[in-house]
């Protein structure tokens, strides 16, 4: 009963039209998340990949990217907003500093996680630090620091659901208003979306964490798997 | 401050409500987890595969599956239980993974040892392999317990009181020291389950605390990057 009318609410020609219609607001919904994802990912990435070639600030960064995970994405939400006023401004900051951590930490751990003989190799080659973080360190740390950028941009698709609840456009309308008004159809059918485009997203970067895996890295692993079973 | 002093009784009766609706799927996560992480580790080369599709739940957004989720298996949308059974999902979703590696990582010798004194396969799993796998286990289990602690505000925007009722009273109030109030108690709420696992981990494992702490705290912080950065 509630997903027929569910579904002929998602069929309806008059559900994807117009300047409040789903096209529109999917629009608006997916540039808002690539926007923030940009956005912390300027932050994020060079600070991540220059604390995991010095190791400087490590401890500091660690224990912060940690505790991030207790702060409510909502009230930093309703708090930002009310000290900035309406518009996107809160909801962007509060996002993208949300987004931080996990690219931060994927960026870092990536970096650290290469085996300390290779780095040694590259300098008793005579390659510079500069060198060896570009041709050894960010090539081998890529699928860490692309498995943080994918946890990061999973976060932004669920959190501007959540954003919905201030007075912005985009897909998390429909659950909000659909929820003032008791319209569960139209609440469904939004979650529906909102779920569809966030399985797409991760498995998507799922795709990406495969590509960007170094050629070098690849090979090794297609011998070794012929001889013994996958390390951890 | 006039607020804080005539609501504190109810401020305090959401914080303990909302300790409650967090500390309920930690715990029935982390059981959960547990048989999945085996069997994962049974699965030979489906292994990554199976962990893989576990962890995709936690993709799903929260409040989207807050509203899909009454009419699928028929409870009432306002029903605190359909907050804790998403919340143990994405649990489950983040402690699998823990698990199986911290299953695996144990060391061969010591299965060895016990098998060649002609410990049952059960007796070994309990006896060996969790108490060894423990303390990965733990770490995992504190990176679930604060993003559960986290989800659980979400929950006051269909109505389900939690210390995240404070944010939606304070922004409709547009009373700014009402949700910063909130903030704070939640994190002092993931603050007090940390300390609550931390100690009954070392309850339970007590040969944990003979070792360095330096050693235990890096390994917990490495296990976290990690997992910030998976999850």
């Amino acid at each position: 009963m509630i997903y027929e009318r569910t579904w002929s609410w998602l069929t309806a020609a008059s559900t994807w039209q117009g300047p409040q219609g789903m096209g529109v607001r999917t629009g608006i919904y997916l540039w808002d998340c690539l926007l923030t994802l940009l956005l912390a990912l300027a932050i994020a990435l060079p600070l991540g990949l220059w604390i995991g070639h010095t190791g400087h600030l490590r401890q500091v960064v660690v224990a912060f990217t940690g505790g991030m995970r207790a702060l409510p994405t909502l009230g930093l939400l309703t708090a930002l907003s009310l000290w900035m006023g309406l518009g996107l401004g809160a909801p962007l900051l509060a996002l993208t500093v949300l987004a931080i951590p996990p690219i931060l930490a994927g960026a870092y751990s990536g970096v650290e996680s290469v085996d300390p003989r290779i780095v040694d190799a590259c300098h008793a080659m005579g390659m510079t630090g500069w060198q060896t973080f570009r041709m050894a360190e960010l090539p081998l740390a890529a699928p860490l620091i692309v498995s943080g950028l994918r946890s990061a941009a999973v976060q932004i698709v669920a959190t501007w659901t959540v954003a919905a609840y201030l007075p912005i456009e985009g897909l998390g309308r429909y659950l909000i208003d659909g929820l003032a008004v008791h319209n569960y159809p139209e609440m469904l059918g939004g979650s529906l979306v909102i779920i569809v485009i966030e399985l797409v997203v991760d498995g998507l970067f799922a795709l990406l964490e495969r590509a960007v895996v170094a050629r070098g890295v690849r090979l090794e692993r297609g011998m070794a798997g012929a001889t013994s079973s996958r390390a951890q | 401050m006039s607020w804080l002093s005539s609501q504190w009784m109810w401020i305090a009766s959401l914080a303990v409500l909302h300790f409650r609706l967090s500390l309920i799927p930690v715990l029935v996560g982390f059981l959960l987890s547990l048989p999945l992480g085996w069997l994962a580790n049974r699965c030979g080369r489906g292994r990554s595969v199976f962990l893989a599709v576990v962890a995709a739940i936690y993709a799903i957004p929260s409040l989207s599956l807050l509203i899909a989720l009454p009419s699928a298996i028929g409870t009432r949308i306002l029903d605190p239980l359909n907050l804790e059974i998403i919340l143990t999902l994405y649990a489950l979703a983040l402690m699998t993974r823990t698990s199986a590696d911290a299953l695996r990582q144990v060391d061969r010798q010591a299965i060895d040892g016990a098998q060649s004194m002609g410990m049952s396969p059960v007796r070994l799993f309990f006896t060996v392999r969790l108490p060894l796998a423990g303390p990965v286990m733990l770490s995992g289990l504190r990176v679930v317990a604060a993003s559960t602690v986290s989800l659980v505000t979400v929950g006051s925007l269909i109505g389900i009181d939690s210390l995240g009722t404070l944010f939606t009273e304070g922004y409709q109030r547009s009373y700014i020291f009402e949700i910063m109030t909130g903030v704070v108690l939640t994190l002092l709420v993931a603050l007090v389950l940390d300390g609550l696992l931390v100690g009954i981990g070392k309850l339970l494992m007590p040969w944990t605390r003979l070792k360095t702490t330096h050693h235990t705290q890096s390994s917990h912080l490495d296990r976290t990057a990690e997992m910030e950065a998976m999850a």
